[in-house]
């Protein structure tokens, strides 16, 4: 499958020094969500900042839609919605002025049609002839988004989309990008929530210190890290791990009172029927179990504790 | 040439000028009214006439001179600051529109509010005293240079400052200054040598002279020196915005 934007070797040190992108590899396929990871200054808006046209690359080379960022920025800036971390807007211009003003600043015929079936999607329909300083924070997000879709872009990047923002504003917005997927186009986010790049990601990419650590499937990535655990709480406590249990990967804690049991839970044979059965053989007895999956942010969290 | 994006920005400009027309267009009238009573109607009365010209109507171009600087240059550097004080120059920058057309967009609006402002201070002047415009080509040419000219003045500096008192430092420390002791009000030959001579070094002498040879067929300095003087100020300003959009001054990481 054709990336629709390929970065290779992508540099950017800022005038102070500060190496904020070292080298950055990353394809982005065509029409999907691509989440992409990372603590406080790892570089992600630079990494998005760059592509959009906004931060001068030291080295390296972007190309999107086949186009270089730099000689052919027109075609290319032309593909690209960016909904800006921080809510950056105007004042006095009302909300129709505004997202108006967008579509025709990318160069674009008026379309009134299609401004207002964007509104509409966003819930700002009834707001079109509000002043932009009397919204809402959430309405200001939504707005931002609004003025990014106005050019039809068929790239969109979400830095932070969902920061500050109520549990259902995050869903209207996650229902208005699974329906820009469905229309085929290419979603690259940033987030800190690290359970939304879960649940719409489809693959994910982690950048730290300015470096990307890793591009996985996100499921793939779940079921290459993701082990599960199986916590029994003992009634009586144990020594040691009897002998007929040393096939099991167990592990004794809280002073043997807590036997763990790492398993993956993809395969078909867990193992678990086996250890039930073993257990009450040997007469153990729980009073209590929990299992446990590990979540991206444990893998996240992992991977950016090997790095640095 | 991206004729809706640049467009797009004219159009946003002129509709700030229109939801601030008080503070664009009758506040600048209402200033050069005061500024016929107090020097036309108080002062002129003992002055009479300069170099043949009644005062009232002498000080014409210099007060439009004096507006179209400073109505160019606040237009402009506001009109380019005020993004990147927001933060809604991302919006700009990652358009598909190059520096050019974003200067375009705002130079154009700028310049256009200047000039409006300017004929209504014409228009009102007409009111106060009696206005003959013996070369009407050549004011025109002022006229539109002058705006076009200090529009991109105004740009410049509006790319420059990092702060809002950057924004009123250079029309309040220089500009209005250099308007006021070029001879706005009056004549250099009214001047002791030695200032005459001073007067000679403010380049903005030169463009009222011309701009009121064009309406009295009186001027300080020979009319093509002032037209000389103007293309030069406008071939800098040119060279600088280019400079600025070569090198990212100020505005691209």
């Amino acid at each position: 499958m054709d990336p629709v934007i390929s970065i290779q070797s992508l540099e950017k040190t800022y005038d102070n020094g500060f190496e904020a992108l070292k080298k950055v590899e990353l394809e982005v396929i065509s029409g999907e969500i691509l989440a992409l990871l990372g603590p406080n200054g790892a570089g992600k808006t630079t990494l998005i900042s760059t592509v959009c046209g906004i931060v001068n690359p030291t080295g390296g080379k972007v190309t999107v839609g086949g186009y270089d960022i730099i000689h052919d920025y027109r075609k290319t800036r032309q593909m690209i919605g960016l909904v800006p971390q921080e809510l950056h807007t105007e004042s006095f211009e009302t909300v129709w002025a505004t997202v108006n003003f967008s579509r025709g600043l990318f160069g674009l015929k008026p379309n009134p049609e299609y401004i207002e079936g964007i509104l509409k999607d966003l819930s700002l329909w009834d707001k079109k002839d509000t002043k932009i300083m009397q919204l809402s924070g959430g309405m200001k997000r939504r707005l931002l988004i609004a003025k990014a879709l106005s050019h039809e872009p068929t790239v969109l990047f979400l830095d932070e989309p969902t920061a500050g923002v109520d549990v259902e504003l995050r869903q209207d917005m996650w229902r208005v990008v699974e329906k820009l997927r469905q229309n085929g186009v290419t979603i690259i986010l940033t987030t800190h929530y690290i359970e939304e790049a879960e649940e719409i990601a489809d693959r994910i990419a982690i950048i730290n210190n300015g470096r990307i650590e890793l591009v996985e499937r996100k499921d793939e990535l779940m079921r290459k890290l993701g082990r599960k655990q199986l916590t029994l709480e003992l009634r009586e406590p144990l020594q040691s791990i009897p002998d007929n249990l040393a096939d099991f990967n167990l592990e004794l804690q809280a002073e043997g009172s807590r036997l763990v049991y790492d398993y993956d839970a993809t395969q078909s044979h867990t193992g678990i029927a086996g250890l039930m059965q073993a257990l009450s053989e040997q007469g153990i007895a729980f009073k209590d179990l929990a299992t446990r999956q590990s979540s991206l942010e444990d893998i996240f969290i992992d991977l950016i504790k090997e790095s640095s | 040439m991206n004729r809706h994006s640049v467009s797009a920005i004219y159009r946003f400009e002129m509709a700030r000028t229109r939801r601030t027309i008080l503070q664009s267009i009758v506040s600048p009238v209402i200033s050069t009214s005061l500024y016929f009573v107090v020097f036309g109607a108080a002062i002129g009365s003992r002055i009479t006439s300069v170099e043949g010209v009644s005062y009232g109507a002498f000080i014409v171009p210099g007060l439009m001179i004096l507006s179209l600087m400073t109505q160019s240059i606040s237009n402009a550097s506001f009109g380019i600051y005020f993004p990147k004080f927001t933060g809604t120059i991302y919006e700009l920058l990652s358009a598909p529109v190059s520096f050019f057309e974003i200067m375009l967009g705002y130079v154009g609006a700028a310049a256009t509010k200047a000039i409006i402002v300017g004929s209504i201070i014409l228009i009102t002047a007409a009111f106060f005293v009696d206005l003959t415009i013996m070369h009407p080509f050549s004011m025109l040419v002022f006229f539109i240079l002058t705006a076009v000219t200090f529009s991109l003045f105004g740009f410049i500096i509006g790319i420059w400052a990092d702060n809002f008192e950057k924004l009123q430092l250079i029309p309040l420390l220089i500009v209005t200054p250099l308007v006021f002791l070029g001879g706005s009000f009056y004549s250099i030959s009214m001047l002791p040598d030695l200032w005459q001579k001073i007067t000679l070094l403010n380049p903005v002498l030169y463009l009222i002279s011309g701009f009121r040879w064009s309406f009295y067929g009186v001027s300080d300095v020979n009319v093509w020196v002032s037209f000389a003087m103007i293309i030069g100020f406008l071939v800098i300003c040119s060279y600088v915005v280019w400079w600025i959009f070569k090198t990212g001054y100020q505005i691209r990481e």
